[in-house]
């Protein structure tokens, strides 16, 4: 069979071996610095920051940005932030060699790329609160709670999959 | 020598945020190159059209797992030193169900988006504009999810404790339902319509 560049950008690792190197990055992550990866935590800094930086005030009466800027030199906090820096300049790496680096919007061919985007949009809004609510995303919550056999972790596992095959039904006209 | 090492205090400080990077390029590597990048392939986890979600994240737990009891049987890590996420009943559940209506509207979830943007996604851009704002209305409306937010709280359980078995027998379980997962997984993916993407 030939493989055209089109064809190559469509090629992706074995999952079982990506999942394998992905619990050794795990594990090696546990081992030096006694966490699991994380991902809303970065995010949750950088707002944290930026909402300290511009209304100082309002930052250090709120009842949920003061748990944070106490330590905020912290170098816990400060590591989620490189952490995903380096996620970035992976991927774009891996992207790089394999032939997917394109600005584009993917989207299921029935739909619009408007509608793509205000369905991502959306998206995200709901897992920047519900990764606030239930303490971490897929990452930092389902994977290392699961990873360190937190009882949090497998009930974040079983709601963020479950809820996403409850609700599938109903936006499967945005995917299939 | 034992771990973990940065609160062991046998790596300096002034390395952590050098490792960091490093680890988050190690983890931003295999994510994009197991396709995680693509939230058509992420989503058809959901729709049976693709499981590499389900192979991908389930392997990882797993051997991330069996890894730390093993370093811990070995005496080569102080599992009494590894942080062990605290259970907050519903927090948890509502707040996963929030994001499961993210991801299936969204296709993506925070760390797979970092991922997408890395590679020039807009849709995975746009996610991530919107995981900045998602953060800040539930940092400034805080006093109406407080409540949730500090009910039911456990501590730190862990999941065997809570069902009663030794982590060892749960951790076999979880393999056997991980390989029924992975075999009825492929039987769904033959029998679902492909989806080109």
């Amino acid at each position: 069979m030939n493989t055209s560049i089109t064809d190559r950008s469509k090629i992706y690792a074995n999952p079982y071996l990506s999942g394998f190197l992905l619990g050794m990055i795990l594990l090696a992550t546990f081992y030096i610095t006694g966490r699991g990866l994380g991902a809303s935590g970065a995010i949750k800094s950088t707002v944290v920051t930026a909402v300290n930086a511009a209304a100082q005030n309002h930052a250090g009466n709120s009842a949920y940005y003061s748990k944070f800027i106490s330590d905020d030199h912290h170098p816990m906090n400060n590591w989620l932030v490189f952490e995903i820096l380096g996620v970035l300049a992976g991927a774009f790496l891996s992207g790089a060699i394999a032939g997917r680096l394109k600005l584009k919007v993917e989207h299921s061919p029935k739909i619009s790329s408007r509608t793509r985007l205000i369905m991502a949009g959306i998206g995200g809004i709901l897992f920047g609160i519900g990764s606030q609510l239930g303490r971490g995303c897929t990452s930092g919550a389902a994977l290392s709670g699961m990873a360190s056999m937190a009882l949090a972790g497998f009930i974040a596992l079983l709601t963020i999959f479950g809820g996403g095959y409850l609700f599938a039904y109903f936006f499967r006209k945005f995917w299939i | 020598m034992t771990g973990p090492l940065i609160p062991m205090g046998a790596i300096g400080q002034s390395w952590d945020l050098v490792i960091a990077l490093l680890i988050g390029m190690a983890f931003g590597y295999v994510l994009e190159s197991a396709g995680f990048s693509s939230s058509r392939k992420l989503a058809g986890v959901f729709y049976g059209y693709d499981f590499t979600v389900l192979r991908v994240f389930f392997t990882a737990a797993i051997t991330a797992m069996l890894g730390l009891l093993y370093f811990g049987y070995m005496g080569w890590l102080d599992l009494s030193m590894i942080y062990v996420n605290e259970t907050y009943v519903i927090a948890t559940i509502v707040g996963g169900l929030i994001m499961g209506l993210g991801f299936i509207t969204g296709g993506y979830c925070p760390g797979t988006s970092m991922c997408g943007v890395a590679i020039g996604k807009i849709d995975a851009m746009v996610f991530t504009g919107g995981m900045f704002v998602g953060i800040l209305i539930f940092s400034e409306a805080f006093s109406l999810f407080e409540g949730i937010y500090y009910s039911n709280s456990l501590g730190p359980v862990k999941v065997y404790d809570s069902l009663g078995l030794s982590s060892g027998v749960f951790a076999l379980l979880l393999i056997v339902v991980a390989l029924v997962a992975f075999v009825f997984a492929r039987i769904i993916q033959n029998k679902v319509k492909k989806v080109d993407y």
